[in-house]
């Protein structure tokens, strides 16, 4: 390296580089290289260090952190990781499946969206850390089983508007009840046996209304809001305001047993006496589809919450699975020897229960409609119902149990139990709440079971806490986006796939376009001789030659296409071969 | 025991006062939210729907001209100005935002057949059939002042086209030939011709800007670079182009408006073919002009309609019309991508929207996230049947519907012959022994080529 006073001695006027200017530190820097005769090395080094660090900060290495102005380094750089756990909860579908095709704009458009998907999962698997509420518990101490703690035990020692959610409601005249909350969970609808109709906002422990219909009731259900509800009473269906006032009697719907409200269709479906599966769309008051099922009284009846299909229980032991748009059942499984007793559908619809009269109560995986387990209960469950967060109760006689965990471990012993007076006749759990409501011939009784309602809720589709205002604005957009009934299939997301034109389709379209079959083979027609010589066994046998030579011709085409494929794939070989043989400018550096 | 029971203080979920906003907790676990694909299905039809609904292209009208409106000129300063110049000579110059007329003056005797604002935006160079060329000012003569062109060039034929360059202070004219001029001299700096003809359009290319396209009565586009002394390149045509208009983001593509109804979109640099033809029209194209984005751009047409077309699709994504507009002479896109304008025949200026169904003025920040929520939910869900045709349908006047559906009829006649002649040429030369495994002529479509070929194998 040339120093200063000599490159000075070199610049001429027409110097086409003009030299940097220079610092007056950085000029007795020069100076003081230039005594420590170290020409070149510290430069160097300085603009390799000055390399690295552009590189760091360049790619912002984790480990190595980022320097900011004071000197220290960031602890945690970088976004912070999300658990695999959270991720996979948020994640849709697998990746699409490129094509192989050189579609540049359609490779290009999938890499966006799933980045975007991406992004989309981790900002909700991010935002899942933040949520506000955790689920409930019960714990038993050693030699404690949770299933031997009673209610008031639980009410006593949990907070007291906790406590005060655990109450009995003794109506012994018109029971036994069955029951109905909303889908928010604030209101309670309870129908007695022998017409006693009542809705309550139960948190509050107030009653909107209660009327005797001076019918027998078989069931109640809540339409969309807390402003209506359905009533199935001994002739015809009726729909009642939280008033009490009837809105309207609907003679279309006779001998109503069982009823289900889809809420996002806006469907109420009803199974009958008569055998009817009937679908009423309580948005415009119109019969969508009335089904004859042809298997009797039906008196068992779910909604598999996640693709709206509706499940019936028979008397013979089977269960069949219905949508609106088809005649016939999408299904038909045999569960049980006896008649299926009550059935239900988780909340992922991955799993049904179902108890029948061989007192029995079996988990299904109904993607795949296959058993997985088949539980003994002394004297049968006549309801089940699951809770948001996968607690079953199986009433059995007069006794009330919850399960914990059925589908993926054997159980053996009940997580909590109650015994109730009276058989128990509905059963439901409350959502958004660690409440169990149950109906019995004595009236009606609200448990306790911590760990049941999923603690954190959606204000945007179901919020406990909204005012009068967001009700309505909730309605109108729930009554925009009401999805039409013919959207009812087995996988929900079918509407989302790609639709690939079967090839019989495609190449029926092709058929059509041109007028006949491009593909189509000329069947051979052997040519009609004379004089005799057109016996069936020659014909026969000339027909053989034909298609033993077409047959040739196959094999000739199958076996020169294999031995080109053989020959590609030697060339490659070979290729590949040359090419690891070949001593690279590199391999020097091997060792 | 240990025991924790789901309790909720209602203050951490409703507002404290009624000043406040209501609080929304979410949680965005796909459990609580099902149906995720038929919903958004249901979103994107209700937004498709409301988008049809809202679809009111049409602003204003500016009426004031006394014969038909032959030419439109935008302002490069000004979004609110706009100037227009109609067949019985006399200018007019807009204030849009106002809907009025803010000055009018008669240039020429006959037909203002071309004008064109300086780059600066202060003056403006009409040209009319009495041969000349004037320059004006922009702003209106002062109280007892005259109306007076800055400068008048009298030619010596009749001028029918006009443009400015980007930057210099130097236009070009055409006529029987393409004119270069300098605003300082009163001759043409350089003139260009190829063969005998008369021209009808010039414009200059917003990029390279020594280029210039003209279209020519010989059914020609020709190109020319202003440094050089004679023409570049040359395309000849069926039928006659009217406009060309150059993409202002995309240079060297360029879009010329055919009387054979079509427009066609060029690549400068490979003229042997059109990198797209635009269908849809029923009559001949009279004008076309380019939004500033470059990715769209907008027609007018013999047919009474506008037509607006994404600049790589065969059809038209808009169509508008009134029942009383006529032959639509003139189109301009406004520099901020939001209006078009249109001159017509019936004397009338006319404002639409660029995008029909757009909310005009200021969104808030909601209705905005809205917008985009259900463009990106109609995007996504283009291609279902009843979204698909939700979105296509458009009213036509029954005239163009008609025309339309036998235009129709008439292009498949014209294919089916060309198949069948096809066909039997590939016969002939298969009889003849001449086949060589490829067809003679180039494939109409994939189908006919299969359908030969399995004649053959027949």
């Amino acid at each position: 390296m040339a120093s200063p006073g000599e490159a000075n001695a070199n610049v001429s006027h027409v110097e086409k580089k003009k030299k940097r200017p220079v610092r007056y530190w950085q000029g007795t820097e020069g100076k003081a290289k230039d005594d420590s005769k170290t020409e070149g090395q510290p430069e160097q080094q300085k603009r390799q260090q000055n390399r690295i660090k552009k590189k760091r900060k360049r790619d912002e290495q984790p480990d190595g952190g980022k320097k900011v102005i004071s000197g220290k380094s960031d602890p945690f750089p970088g976004p912070p990781p999300i658990p695999k756990g959270k991720l996979e909860k948020f994640k849709r579908k697998g990746e699409i499946q490129k094509p192989l095709q050189h579609h540049y704009k359609l490779k290009d458009i999938i890499t966006r969206s799933e980045e975007a998907s991406e992004m989309a999962q981790k900002q909700a698997a991010r935002f899942d850390l933040l949520l506000p509420e955790d689920a409930g518990f019960l714990e038993g101490d050693e030699d404690e089983d949770t299933c031997m703690i009673s209610q008031e035990d639980i009410a006593d020692a949990v907070d007291i508007t906790s406590g005060a959610k655990h109450f009995n409601l003794k109506l012994c005249q018109f029971g036994p009840y069955r029951l109905d909350y909303s889908r928010t969970g604030r209101h309670l609808l309870l129908g007695g046996r022998r017409g006693h109709v009542a809705c309550v906002d139960w948190q509050s422990k107030q009653l909107m209304c209660e009327l005797n219909v001076m019918e027998s009731v078989n069931d109640v259900k809540w339409l969309h809001t807390e402003h209506m509800f359905a009533v199935a009473q001994k002739k015809w269906l009726y729909i009642y305001d939280s008033n009490g006032i009837e809105l309207h009697c609907i003679r279309k719907f006779n001998d109503v047993l069982r009823m289900q409200f889809l809420p996002y269709h806006f469907l109420l479906a009803t199974a009958s006496a008569t055998g009817f599966l009937q679908y009423l769309d309580v948005s415009v008051g119109k019969e969508v589809a009335a089904i004859c099922t042809k298997t009797g009284r039906l008196d068992v009846m779910c909604q598999n919450p996640h693709n709206a299909v509706i499940h019936l229980g028979h008397p013979n032991g089977t269960v069949t699975l219905w949508s609106p748009n088809q005649k016939e059942a999408l299904v038909k499984m045999l569960c049980h020897q006896g008649g299926v007793r009550s059935v239900t559908v988780d909340k992922t619809g991955t799993y049904m229960i179902t108890s029948g009269m061989d007192k029995k109560m079996k988990v299904f995986d109904i993607r795949a409609f296959k058993p997985l387990r088949s539980y003994f209960l002394p004297t049968g469950a006549s309801c089940l119902s699951l809770s948001q967060r996968g607690l079953l109760s199986a009433a059995t006689g007069d006794i009330v149990q919850v399960y914990r965990d059925v589908w993926s471990t054997p159980v053996t012993k009940p997580y909590m139990a109650h015994r109730v007076r009276g058989s128990v006749w509905g059963l439901g759990f409350c959502p958004f709440e660690d409440v169990l409501g149950v109906g019995h011939g004595e009236g009606f009784t609200s448990m306790l079971i911590p760990g049941a309602g999923e603690p954190n809720f959606d204000g945007l589709d179901a919020n406990p806490y909204r005012s009068a205002k967001q009700r309505q604005e909730w309605e109108v957009k729930a009554l925009l986006e009401k999805i039409q009934p013919e959207l009812i299939t087995l996988d929900p997301s079918e509407l989302g796939y790609v639709d690939r034109a079967t090839f019989e389709q495609r190449h029926q379209d092709r058929v059509e376009a041109l007028g006949f079959d491009p593909l189509g083979k000329e069947k051979f027609v052997p040519k009609h001789k004379k004089k005799g010589r057109s016996s069936a066994a020659g014909i026969e046998r000339r027909k053989r030659q034909v298609a033993h030579e077409d047959q040739r011709d196959v094999i000739r085409k199958t076996v020169e296409d294999r031995m080109k494929l053989e020959e590609e794939r030697n060339r490659m070989k070979e290729k590949k071969a040359a090419l690891s043989g070949k001593r690279s400018a590199l391999d020097r550096f091997k060792k | 025991m240990k025991v924790k029971v789901l309790s909720r203080n209602p203050d951490d979920y409703v507002r404290e006062t009624k000043h406040d906003i209501q609080r929304v907790p979410r949680n965005y676990d796909p459990s609580l939210h099902p149906f995720e694909v038929s919903r958004e299905y249901t979103r994107a039809l209700n937004a498709t729907k409301l988008e049809r609904v809202f679809a009111k292209p049409f602003l204003a009208s500016l009426d004031g001209h006394r014969d038909g409106v032959n030419c439109l000129a935008k302002h490069p300063r000004s979004l609110s100005t706009l100037l227009s110049g109609s067949c019985d000579g006399e200018v007019k110059v807009w204030n849009l935002t106002k809907h009025e007329c803010v000055r009018t003056l008669q240039a020429h005797e006959g037909f203002v057949r071309g004008m064109v604002v300086r780059h600066c935006g202060t003056s403006f160079f009409t040209i009319g059939d009495d041969k000349t060329i004037k320059h004006w000012k922009m702003e209106a003569p002062g109280y007892g002042e005259e109306e007076e062109p800055l400068n008048t060039i009298l030619g010596k034929a009749v001028f029918t086209g006009l443009d400015h360059h980007q930057k210099n202070a130097v236009f070009a004219t055409c006529g029987h030939q393409v004119d270069i001029w300098d605003e300082q001299r009163s001759t043409p700096i350089r003139s260009f011709t190829w063969g005998v003809d008369s021209f009808s359009s010039v414009r200059f290319n917003p990029v390279e800007t020594e280029l210039l396209g003209s279209c020519a009565s010989d059914r020609s586009i020709v190109l020319y670079d202003m440094r050089e002394s004679t023409p570049l390149k040359k395309v000849i045509m069926t039928m006659r182009t009217n406009t060309i208009s150059w993409n202002p983001m995309e240079a060297y593509y360029f879009t010329c408006a055919n009387e054979d109804y079509n427009l066609y979109t060029y690549d400068m640099r490979h003229l042997e073919n059109p990198v797209k033809v635009h269908i849809d029209h029923v009559s001949a194209v009279l004008d076309v002009d380019y939004s500033p984005t470059g990715r769209e751009f907008v027609s007018a047409s013999f047919d009474k309609t506008i037509r607006i077309f994404p600049k790589d699709s065969a059809n038209s994504r808009e169509v508008y019309h009134t029942k009383r507009m006529q032959h639509v002479i003139c189109v301009k896109w406004s520099a901020d991508n939001k209006y078009v304008l249109s001159g017509s025949d019936e004397m009338n200026i006319r404002l639409w929207k660029a995008n029909a169904a757009e909310k005009l003025g200021v969104l808030s920040p909601r209705e905005k996230q809205a917008i985009h929520y259900s463009q990106k939910l109609k995007e996504k869900f283009q291609h279902h049947p009843q979204i698909k045709r939700i979105a296509r349908h458009r009213h036509l006047p029954k005239v163009i519907y008609h025309q339309k559906n036998e235009l129709k009829v008439m292009k498949e006649a014209r294919r089916r012959k060309y198949v069948s002649s096809f066909i039997f040429f590939y016969f002939l030369q298969a009889a003849q022994g001449r086949n060589d495994g490829n067809p003679p002529l180039p494939s109409f479509k994939g189908e006919v080529a299969i359908w030969a070929s399995a004649r053959v194998k027949v």
